[in-house]
């Protein structure tokens, strides 16, 4: 009977380690809240990027270890989660050719990091790994057979690299600011090519290099315009929007010939 | 002026993309060809996506061979039962096709053989037209007669059975390699964004000896239907048919047809030939290069839109 309740423990603490990771505030007194003025963003077709400001404040913080600087905040925009497949390309032939691929499970399409200092300077990389915060630590769980996972590295750099290069995911190592003593300020960035979708506003606590609590804001990005409309129409109505495609075709052709005509 | 292509999803130039539907629609007018195998390599090099430069090609055939169908209808000069027996081959082919497409997408190989194929195609008919042009333009410096190939002569196709009667074409003809060409024409359609009038009118002249003057108008009647079709499917399989860009390229296509008409009018033919065959292998030409050369980059992401 002691062995079965130890093994559920260990059963529990393997299935859940969101489960295990919000018993720790329980301990922690500190507390994290945010607040985003909307929970919707509504952005058109022309638009350039802009910051989005979070505030927030810690709650039953130590007065001793705020004057210390021992408090770090990160904050994240996490956008809409998608499977990504990241390629490789080989000379065949002579002519470069797809040849390698690996699928990362849903991983937002867009992350856009803020934080008090330099989120590798906060706190091992381990626990940053644990907590899944930092572009460097973001899980990149592979799909499928990876054979012996010798090239798991090699991919996952390239997936970061190449999303950091296309401005998808972003840092800015001093984007959060104390304002007052617990009070503080984050800025992220929406990238001018943010995706549509509910993105999540994800802040973490860190004690001196400890992790200690989260909290989690969903904030729906909207894009509005023409634009998103014939998007929307190619995806959502599919069949109507390639007749229509045809149909306007077809009727410039006629128009053509009719305007055109020479007898 | 930018506009944003909601499907591509990247801005472009706006006079760049009517330059471009007007340069094609031009030549398309003074060679009397669709012009979907130039527009597609062109919108490929302006780095529209080859999945959407593929399909909004196809829509843009549409209203090219709309507009040269109907002036040929009311010229007399269009077969609509034979258009009708190769539309058959031409909706098997592309639903073959886009099955194509739709697999080596899924498998990341589709930009390669989207860009080998027009390599291939543009090489040989470019090739081809060159070699043909030249030997007309000496023939004609040495004031020889120009000896066309006579119609009337037999080959293998003519022993094909499932003959029927084409009356406007005044021909008596196996169903068989009607419906086989477009087959074959319809693949390219679906894989690469051609009408194939470019292939099929040298065919139906050659291989199935349907006489000249029915020839154009009947391929560009069987396109509208092939290429209309191809739009839809490509729009609801892979949703890959920018509405605007399509637009923005049609609308420039007939208007700059117009000239090229007129231009082509009064020009000699072989020299005229000539000039496109060399502007086909240049175009085949830099996609060999991009092919060869290496790339900025060798690693590349994409994400699945499964949760789209």
């Amino acid at each position: 009977m002691r062995t079965l309740a130890l093994l559920l423990v260990l059963f529990v603490g393997l299935v859940s380690p969101a489960a295990a990771q919000e018993d720790r505030p329980a301990e922690a007194p500190e507390k994290l809240e945010i607040g985003i003025s909307t929970d919707e963003i509504a952005i058109s077709s022309d638009f350039r990027g802009a910051d989005l400001t979070i505030f927030g404040a810690i709650e039953g913080y130590d007065p001793a270890l705020l004057a210390q600087r021992k408090y770090d905040i990160v904050v994240a925009l996490e956008g809409p989660k998608d499977n990504n497949t990241v390629r490789i390309k080989e000379r065949v032939f002579g002519i470069w050719v797809n040849r390698r691929s690996m699928t990362f499970e849903l991983v937002p399409e867009s992350y856009s990091l803020s934080s008090t200092r330099d989120v590798e300077t906060i706190a091992d990389p381990a626990v940053l790994n644990g907590v899944g915060v930092g572009i460097q630590h973001i899980r990149l769980t592979p799909v499928g057979f990876v054979g012996d996972g010798s090239n798991l590295t090699e991919f996952r750099d390239a997936f970061r690299r190449l999303k950091e290069s296309g401005g998808f995911y972003q840092r800015d190592p001093g984007g959060v600011q104390f304002i007052s003593a617990s009070l503080f300020k984050a800025t992220v960035k929406l990238p001018a090519n943010v995706p549509n979708g509910t993105h999540i506003v994800r802040a973490h606590l860190f004690r001196d290099g400890v992790f200690i609590s989260e909290k989690a804001l969903p904030l729906r990005v909207m894009k509005t315009g023409i634009e998103q409309m014939i998007s929307t129409a190619a995806y959502d109505h599919s069949l109507a929007y390639g007749a229509f495609s045809v149909f306007l075709a077809a009727l410039t052709g006629w128009l053509a010939s009719v305007v055109f005509r020479k007898d | 002026m930018t506009v944003y292509l909601p499907i591509a999803e990247l801005s472009v130039n706006i006079f760049i993309i009517l330059g471009m539907g007007a340069a094609v629609g031009f030549l398309s007018g003074m060679f009397g060809v669709g012009g979907g195998f130039l527009i597609t390599p062109l919108l490929i090099f302006y780095n529209i996506p080859p999945v959407v430069a593929v399909a909004t090609g196809a829509n843009q055939v549409v209203a090219s061979s709309m507009s040269g169908a109907l002036s040929h209808f009311r010229r007399g000069t269009l077969d609509v039962k034979l258009g009708t027996v190769l539309l058959f081959g031409g909706l098997a082919g592309a639903t073959v096709g886009i099955w194509i497409f739709a697999l080596l997408r899924s498998v990341g190989q589709l930009d390669l053989v989207i860009s080998l194929l027009y390599v291939v195609l543009l090489g040989t008919v470019g090739t081809l037209m060159l070699l043909e042009s030249i030997r007309a333009m000496r023939r004609s410096a040495s004031n020889q007669p120009v000896s066309l190939r006579r119609p009337g002569q037999h080959n293998w196709v003519h022993r094909l059975p499932l003959k029927m009667r084409f009356k406007k074409s005044k021909i008596y003809l196996s169903v068989i390699p009607v419906i086989g060409l477009g087959f074959g024409i319809g693949i390219l359609t679906s894989v690469m964004g051609v009408g194939g009038g470019f292939i099929m009118v040298p065919a139906m002249i050659y291989l199935l000896r349907i006489p000249t003057n029915v020839v154009v108008g009947t391929s560009l009647f069987q396109i509208i239907f092939v290429t209309a079709y191809t739009t839809v499917v490509q729009a609801t399989t892979n949703y890959s048919v920018d509405i605007v860009l399509a637009f923005i390229l049609m609308v420039a296509g007939v208007i700059g047809a117009q000239y090229g008409v007129r231009v082509g009018q009064k020009l000699r033919g072989e020299q005229l030939r000539a000039l496109l065959a060399l502007l086909v292998l240049a175009v085949g030409a830099r996609l060999a290069v991009d092919l060869v050369v290496t790339p900025d980059d060798v690693y590349s992401v994409i994400s699945e839109g499964v949760y789209r």
